[in-house]
């Protein structure tokens, strides 16, 4: 029966792994959520602009809705006040995703060590691939998503968690916003009646 | 900007507060007048009647270590007259623990915003605001971060969050 299916089929087939499979799609096939709050944000429209051109990578399709991504690229510094924002939108993305730290200041607070800006996104959500620059240039930015879609196809789901997923009644864990107040509540903090809102 | 224009407003603020305690000054053709806290409402309020129409800006200042000086805070007020182009700048003085000032809202309604944010940054609380609460910090903020003694990263606010790992996400 074998031999049968090879003379009808040839060469015109392969054997591979369903993970092997699914990250070699997964990896070239990135939808990027732009995160963009300050000027790394101008070098990452210039990279997915003419120029430079991102679609020759397989990620151009650049979402503004973290429901369709599975790239969440963070360029510019991140303030105290967005990161329950940031991390929403990143609760908000479904599985498999990554995150790409873009520029000094995501990575690292950059120059502006102050009281407001947070000292690197990576304190708060996980980070697949640092890119190092103030701002980066775009070809920094697309050799990060060439290590990416390297790591995507090296890893692949570990432990297919997002498949796992699709028998769950309730899908990804919503963040949960009064987390926030419990932590400052255990550090001693006073708290006001009101729930925090980030927007107001 | 003719000497008369000047002796106006000089005229206008000693006829609205005739005992009050009013210091001018000058410093490179820019003229100050220094009132008490009790009656700024008293003073912009003449001021503005007498042409004073714009509030260019209302800022305030800490006075921390500063040479010289003997009160923690200064509100300041940027007055602007648009016909003549006169501008005047008008400063009170306010120390801990009475940091309360009436608000300028009904004056000039653009003191809006400007107050909540010498509230935000400085921790003044201008009363009779409408809608008085921080402008740009989060409310459950706890410090007012432009004050001399707020150290300039902070006291861990920054960090203060939960962290999202890997596994949760």
């Amino acid at each position: 029966m074998a031999t049968q299916i090879n003379k009808q089929l040839g060469d015109n087939i392969f054997l591979t792994t369903l993970d092997a499979a699914a990250s070699w799609a997964r990896a070239n096939s990135l939808w990027p959520m732009p995160f963009a709050t300050a000027c790394c944000g101008i070098e990452l429209m210039s990279t997915a602009a003419s120029r430079h051109d991102l679609s020759r990578f397989g990620s151009e399709v650049m979402r503004f809705t973290p429901r369709q991504c599975d790239l969440m690229i963070v360029a510019g510094r991140v303030v105290m006040k967005m990161i329950p924002v940031l991390q929403r939108i990143w609760m908000q993305m479904p599985e498999p995703k990554w995150c790409i730290s873009m520029g000094a200041c995501a990575c690292s607070g950059g120059v502006f060590d102050t009281y407001a800006v947070v000292q690197g996104i990576d304190r708060f959500i996980p980070v697949d691939v640092y890119v190092p620059g103030c701002p980066p240039r775009p070809e920094q930015l697309i050799r990060a998503i060439m290590d990416l879609q390297d790591k995507i196809k090296k890893t692949g789901t570990y432990n297919a968690r997002e498949f796992q997923l699709r028998i769950l009644p309730d899908g990804p864990k919503r963040f949960d916003e009064d987390e926030l107040m419990r932590i400052r509540e255990r550090n001693g903090l006073k708290l006001d009646d009101h729930k925090y809102d980030p927007i107001h | 900007m003719t000497e008369s224009a000047e002796s106006d407003w000089k005229q206008v603020l000693e006829k609205a507060l005739p005992s009050a305690n009013l210091r001018f000054s000058e410093f490179r053709n820019q003229q100050r007048v220094d009132v008490p806290a009790s009656g700024i409402v008293a003073a912009l309020t003449a001021l503005r009647d007498a042409g004073m129409d714009q509030l260019c800006d209302l800022t305030a200042v800490d006075l921390l270590e500063y040479p010289g000086a003997t009160d923690r805070f200064e509100v300041v007020y940027l007055l602007l007259n648009t016909t003549s182009g006169q501008r005047l700048t008008v400063r009170t003085h306010l120390n801990e623990p009475d940091l309360k000032i009436p608000s300028a809202v009904p004056i000039w309604f653009g003191a809006d915003w400007l107050e909540r944010e010498v509230y935000d940054m400085y921790g003044i609380v201008f009363e009779g605001h409408p809608n008085f609460k921080r402008l740009l910090l989060p409310d459950a903020f706890e410090s007012f971060p432009m004050r001399k003694d707020y150290p300039v990263k902070g006291r861990g606010e920054r960090h203060n969050f939960p962290i999202i790992t890997r596994a949760e996400s």
